[in-house]
Parts: C-alpha cells; sequence; structure tokens
C-alpha cells in the first residue's frame, strides 16, 4: 500500500496531491533559504497567520456577492491581502518604532491569528451553510483538491523558481552584506521587497496543502536541512529545493494511505526527518562528525603530551595517555617505553625544539603561524630550511 | 579680503568640487535626536589617499555609510565629479567593516571576490573563466590565492579583511571607501594592504579610509580629516594634522588616543 502511494498508484486524486506537494515543497524550499540565510525566517510565520482573517473576509464577501463562498481562487486572494497587510504592518513597526522585528512579529502573527479565529467563529454561525472546510486552512486539507487547485500550485512553484534565478546574485549579496549591496547600487528595500513576494506566493499557494499554521516549517527546515550539506550558497538553494521537494512528495504520498491523518503535518515531519538525519549524519557540520573530530583530534593531543613526557623522563599520570601509548606498542604496562616507543619520543621532542626555534625566529612568521603543537615539522618548513634550523640547536638533545 | 577674492575663492571650491570623486555637502544623519555628524562638508582630492580620522563616536563610519547611502541621511548631498552618486555606483568600491558580516554565510572565498564583479555580469550574464581569472588575480594582489577554495569562516581576522579588499579590487572602480581596513589585523596584513591601496593610488584611483591609529597617519596617507561630529579640518596632512588640529579633534582624549591606538577604534 505504502509502495503503492510512493509510485503514485493510488489513483488520479492521490496523485495530483502527491505532485501538488512535491512542487510547494520545493518552491517553499528555495524561497525559504533566502529567508533563512538573511536570518528573517520568523517574518514568515507573521506572514502566514496574517492569512486567516483574510480567508474568513473573503468567505463573507463572496457570500454577500451571491457567489460560492469556498471559491479557491477568491479565498486565496482575500490570503494575499491580509498577509500583505500584515508583513507591511512588521515592516513598519521595525522601521519606525523602537520595536525589535521579533517583539513586532510576535504582535502581528497574534494580532491576525486571533482576528481570523473571531472571523471564522462568526461565519460558523451564519446560515448559508457550505462554510465547511475552511478549517481546513489551518492545518491543510487535501482531500478535495482539484486539478485547478494542482495547476495553480504547479504555475506558482514555476513562477518562484523563476524569480529566484533571476534574482538569486542580489538576493545572496543581500543576505550576506547588506550594506555593501546597498553601497554598489543594488535596493535593499526592493530586494527585501523581492523576496517576501516570493515567500508571500508560496505561503498563500501552500495553504491549502500544509495549512497556516504549519507553513513556517516548510520554508525554514529544507533550508537549515541543506546547510548541513554544504559551504556554498548556491547549493543549499538547490539541496533545500530538493529536500523540500522529497518531503511533499512522501508526506502526501503517506497521508494518502492514511487519509485520517492531515498531509500538513506528515509533510512537515518527513522534512523533520531528513533534518534529523542531517543534523547527525552529515560530514563536516554533523554532530555525528563533530563527536568524531574532537576524539581524535583529542587522542592526537593525549599521544604528544605523552610522548614529550617520555622523552623527558616525566610519570605519565592520565590513564587515557597511558592507555593509547600502550595501545600504540609505545610503552609497556608499568609506563615503561618500549625501543619504539623511545624513537618516537626522541622524534616529538626534537620536533618540539625545532618548532621553538622556528616560532621565536621573525624570519619564520608564515611558518610559526601554522604551530599547533601537533602537526611535525616536516610539513611546514622545505629539507633546507630545516637544515639551517638544526644547525642552531646548540647542544645534542639528551633522550632518557 | 575684497568681495572679489572671496568668489574667487568659491568659484575655486566649486571647481574643486566639480573635480572630486566624493564631495560632501551639508550632510547630516542623526540616530534619534542628537546628529552623528552634522552639516559636513568633505572635498576627497582625486588621486590621493585620504584618511577620516577622529575620536570614538565622531561619526566616521556614519559619514562614510551615509556618503555611500548604506544609510539615509537628514540632510546634504553627495557627488562625484559633479554628478548624483546614484549615475556613478559602477565606479565605487567600498570595504565595509569586518565585524559588519556573518563570517559562518555559506560562502568561499573565490565566491566573496565574484561578489564584486555581480554588477558588471549583470542578473543573469555567466560567471566565465576569465571571470575567475580575474578574481584569483584579486586574491594574488592581496597574497590570498592559496585560500581561494576555504569557507570564509576558517580564515583569521586579517585574511577576512583581505578578502574584503580582493572584493574591492574586483569592482575595477576609480573610488575606494573602506571602514576600518586595519581594525583588528596582524602587521603583515597592515603592511599588505597599504600596498595595495598605494598602488592603487599610484595608478591614479582615489582612497578614502576611516583609520584609528594616529602614528601612521603621515606615513600612509596624503589629505586627512579630522572629524568631530563635525570637520574640525581637512587638507593636505603637512598643513591640516598639527598639534592644535589634533587637540582641537580629540580635547582631552588625544593623551589616550596616542598612547593607545585601539581606543580610538570605532
Amino acid at each position: 500500500m505504502w509502495a503503492d502511494a510512493l509510485l503514485l498508484q493510488l489513483g488520479y486524486n492521490a496523485t495530483l496531491v502527491t505532485l501538488g506537494a512535491a512542487l510547494l515543497g520545493m518552491a517553499a524550499g528555495v524561497a525559504g533559504t533566502f529567508l533563512f540565510l538573511r536570518k528573517r525566517a520568523l517574518v514568515s510565520d507573521a506572514i502566514s497567520h496574517a492569512t486567516l482573517p483574510g480567508v474568513g473576509l473573503a468567505f463573507v464577501v463572496m457570500v454577500a456577492l451571491g457567489g460560492d463562498g469556498r471559491a479557491l481562487p477568491g479565498l486565496l486572494l482575500g490570503a494575499a491581502l491580509s498577509a500583505a497587510l500584515g508583513l507591511l504592518c512588521v515592516q513598519w513597526l521595525t522601521a519606525r518604532t523602537r520595536l525589535g522585528e521579533d517583539a513586532a512579529i510576535g504582535a502581528v502573527l497574534s494580532v491576525f491569528f486571533g482576528l481570523g479565529v473571531v472571523i471564522l467563529t462568526v461565519i460558523q454561525t451564519m446560515n448559508t451553510g457550505r462554510q465547511a472546510g475552511l478549517e481546513g486552512f489551518l492545518l491543510g486539507s487535501t482531500a478535495g483538491m482539484l486539478r485547478g487547485d494542482a495547476i495553480l500550485l504547479a504555475a506558482s512553484a514555476a513562477l518562484v523558481l523563476a524569480l529566484v534565478v533571476l534574482l538569486r546574485r542580489p538576493l545572496t549579496l543581500a543576505a550576506f552584506d547588506p550594506g555593501y549591496a546597498q553601497a554598489t547600487g543594488w535596493s535593499l528595500a526592493r530586494v527585501d521587497l523581492a523576496m517576501m513576494g516570493v515567500v508571500l506566493v508560496v505561503t498563500v499557494v501552500g495553504l491549502k496543502v500544509v495549512g497556516l499554521i504549519l507553513i513556517v516549517a516548510l520554508l525554514i527546515v529544507p533550508a537549515v536541512t541543506a546547510r548541513f550539506w554544504t559551504e556554498r550558497a548556491d547549493r543549499v538553494v538547490w539541496i533545500a529545493g530538493a529536500v523540500g521537494g522529497v518531503s511533499g512528495y512522501v508526506g502526501a504520498a503517506l497521508s494518502a494511505v492514511a487519509p485520517a491523518l492531515p498531509t500538513g503535518p506528515i509533510i512537515v515531519l518527513v522534512g523533520f526527518g531528513l533534518f534529523l538525519a542531517s543534523l547527525l549524519f552529515s560530514p563536516g557540520r554533523g554532530v555525528l562528525a563533530s563527536v568524531l573530530m574532537h576524539r581524535r583530534y583529542q587522542r592526537r593531543v593525549h599521544m604528544r603530551q605523552g610522548l614529550l613526557a617520555l622523552a623527558q623522563g616525566q610519570p605519565i599520570f592520565e590513564a587515557l595517555t597511558r592507555r593509547l601509548l600502550h595501545r600504540a606498542g609505545l610503552i609497556l604496562p608499568d609506563g615503561v617505553a618500549t625501543a619504539e616507543g623511545q624513537a618516537a619520543a626522541a622524534k616529538a621532542l626534537l620536533d618540539e625544539t625545532r618548532w621553538s626555534i622556528v616560532r621565536r625566529d621573525q624570519s619564520f612568521a608564515v611558518a610559526a603561524s601554522r604551530y599547533d603543537g601537533l602537526t611535525p615539522i616536516e610539513d611546514v618548513l622545505t629539507q633546507d630550511q630545516l637544515r639551517a634550523v638544526d644547525a642552531r640547536i646548540d647542544a645534542p638533545q639528551v633522550v632518557a | 579680503m575684497t568681495l572679489a577674492l572671496v568668489q574667487d575663492d568659491a568659484k575655486l571650491t566649486e571647481a574643486a568640487r566639480m573635480a572630486s570623486p566624493l564631495a560632501v555637502r551639508g550632510l547630516t544623519v542623526s540616530y534619534g535626536q542628537t546628529p552623528a555628524i552634522f552639516s559636513v562638508d568633505v572635498t576627497v582630492r582625486a588621486g590621493a589617499m585620504t584618511a577620516i580620522v577622529g575620536p570614538n563616536g565622531a561619526g566616521k563610519s556614519t559619514l562614510l555609510k551615509a556618503a555611500l547611502g548604506v544609510i539615509t541621511p537628514l540632510a546634504g548631498t553627495v557627488a562625484m565629479l559633479g554628478q548624483p552618486l546614484d549615475r556613478m555606483r559602477d565606479r565605487i568600491a567600498y570595504v565595509p567593516q569586518r565585524a559588519s558580516v556573518d563570517w559562518d554565510f555559506p560562502t568561499r572565498v573565490i565566491d566573496v571576490v565574484l561578489m564584486g564583479m555581480y554588477r558588471q555580469l549583470g542578473l543573469l550574464g555567466r560567471v566565465r573563466a576569465t571571470h575567475r581569472a580575474q578574481a584569483m588575480a584579486c586574491l594574488d594582489r592581496v597574497g590570498m590565492t592559496d585560500f581561494a577554495t576555504r569557507q570564509i569562516g576558517q580564515l583569521s581576522g586579517g585574511q577576512q579583511q583581505r578578502v574584503f579588499l580582493a572584493r574591492a579590487l574586483a569592482q575595477e572602480a576609480d573610488l575606494y571607501v573602506l571602514d576600518e581596513p586595519f581594525a583588528g589585523v596582524d602587521a603583515a596584513t597592515e603592511k599588505a594592504i597599504i600596498a595595495v591601496l598605494k598602488s592603487l593610488r599610484d595608478a591614479g584611483r582615489t582612497v578614502v579610509a576611516v583609520h584609528h591609529d594616529l602614528a601612521t597617519v603621515p606615513d600612509y596617507f596624503d589629505d586627512v580629516v579630522l572629524l568631530n561630529t563635525q570637520v574640525v579640518a581637512a587638507g593636505p596632512v603637512a598643513h591640516v594634522f598639527t598639534e592644535d588640529n589634533l587637540q582641537a579633534t580629540y580635547g582631552g582624549r588625544l593623551t589616550t588616543a596616542r598612547a593607545d591606538p585601539e581606543s580610538v577604534a570605532g
């Protein structure tokens, strides 16, 4: 059954939903990356919560005009208008008052959401009927998705991708170094407006699929997931798009199998799974890699310190140091150096002596800057330089 | 002084403004109700290196940022060769304070230098081998070619400053504006940066830099602007960089400024 879902074998409607969610996830991942890099991730939360009063008012207006209150284009238009108003409020509060952006986001988010809930509650008591389904905008519901809805998602995703490709340079520059962007003639206000416009489009078309409460996850989780895998902004963008697309696809397919579960949360949980895997296992920035790297480094420090202690005939107190030296066959269980251990210790001491000469001499400044107590000096100096250094070791080193 | 002479003077300054790559007039910036800089007039001489010097909170960085439009001034005009600055953006390179950006940003050294060519590349122009070669040449001028593919967070402070300078070089501008280029960098980097700036000046370019080490001003710069919210004095170092003028700029803080150059940074 699950395999059928993933292979789009569950019928026309499920296929439509799955493909639509994949496109939405891709668009959200790509658009969200620039919010994340610009450190304005939470603005999207204010935008999405600010859609709710618009949805409710659009319903009321359409009913009052004698139309179908649930017509999706009308509802989304209302959502977009009130989200834009919410965004303007955040911008205005941040620029014109002493409130920080975090406080402005909190205020706008809660006020707009509260207003939206009141309007929806009033609508429930209206005598029009057919108001069922509006609450689907909270957590997303794909049950009644039509072909037209899927086409709308596809068109929006294409628009978002095209805009991001077109504006990738100013968007990256504004995120990395806004002052420089401004000074070299990119209008920061316009770049930010474009970024927010793209996010607004994703949020509004995503309402039906993931719902307004969780759309922020679809914007942010792919970007932070992608950040674990690369050190290049352009690649973060495309990896985030892929992560978002996979989350949407797999999440929608799973929820097609279990229709009782809401689609949005499942999509978000799939994205979270990818994030968790990246957090733990990505090379370089992942938790596991950091732990391993730290332990490897710690062992090298212990080995080096142990060898220097051996060379100078000092006792080794730390159990870890003794264990490491013993395992490497450099000391016997009673702490006495083996022949191999004596050679290694002498080598370590010679290295340290050479380093101390290099570090005292200004003409070796570049080489000296690479001293970390571990790097063998042969890696840094040429044979000729080494001979010059050795000539300055006045007395031969006595090794215990 | 006769009236005719005064008019002559006015004509001369007007001519100097028209020829100046950065002519600032009546510039005032305020954060809240207190002005950070007040009615600042500065006419930078073309083909010279100008230092902007003054105590903490004198508005040195603010002057640069407002002159380049990074922050919006309350009043005043800025012109390059008599033209409004917005028409001349392509001819201005800017090196912001190193601390102003997040160095954990996912980008490599070479990518930062290529950012200096974004204006030239436009929105969709492809980055070609010639662009990469040009970027590498800029890195070479600051001695950073070995670091081209490093993530920028792995660099030392001095290396980061060199990369910022390489990005400005990639712009191939006529005017180079630098905010505290020597703050918190090692001696080797300071030497390398000043060599590059002098070579720019010798090639006829104009350099303006906020500077905090009074001791090196006469060695490094041709002109100096002494700033403390207002311009105290401006002109060639030989005429302007005098004990009296410094006293007027720094007030009682001059001895501290001399004893510990770092304390004047900011």
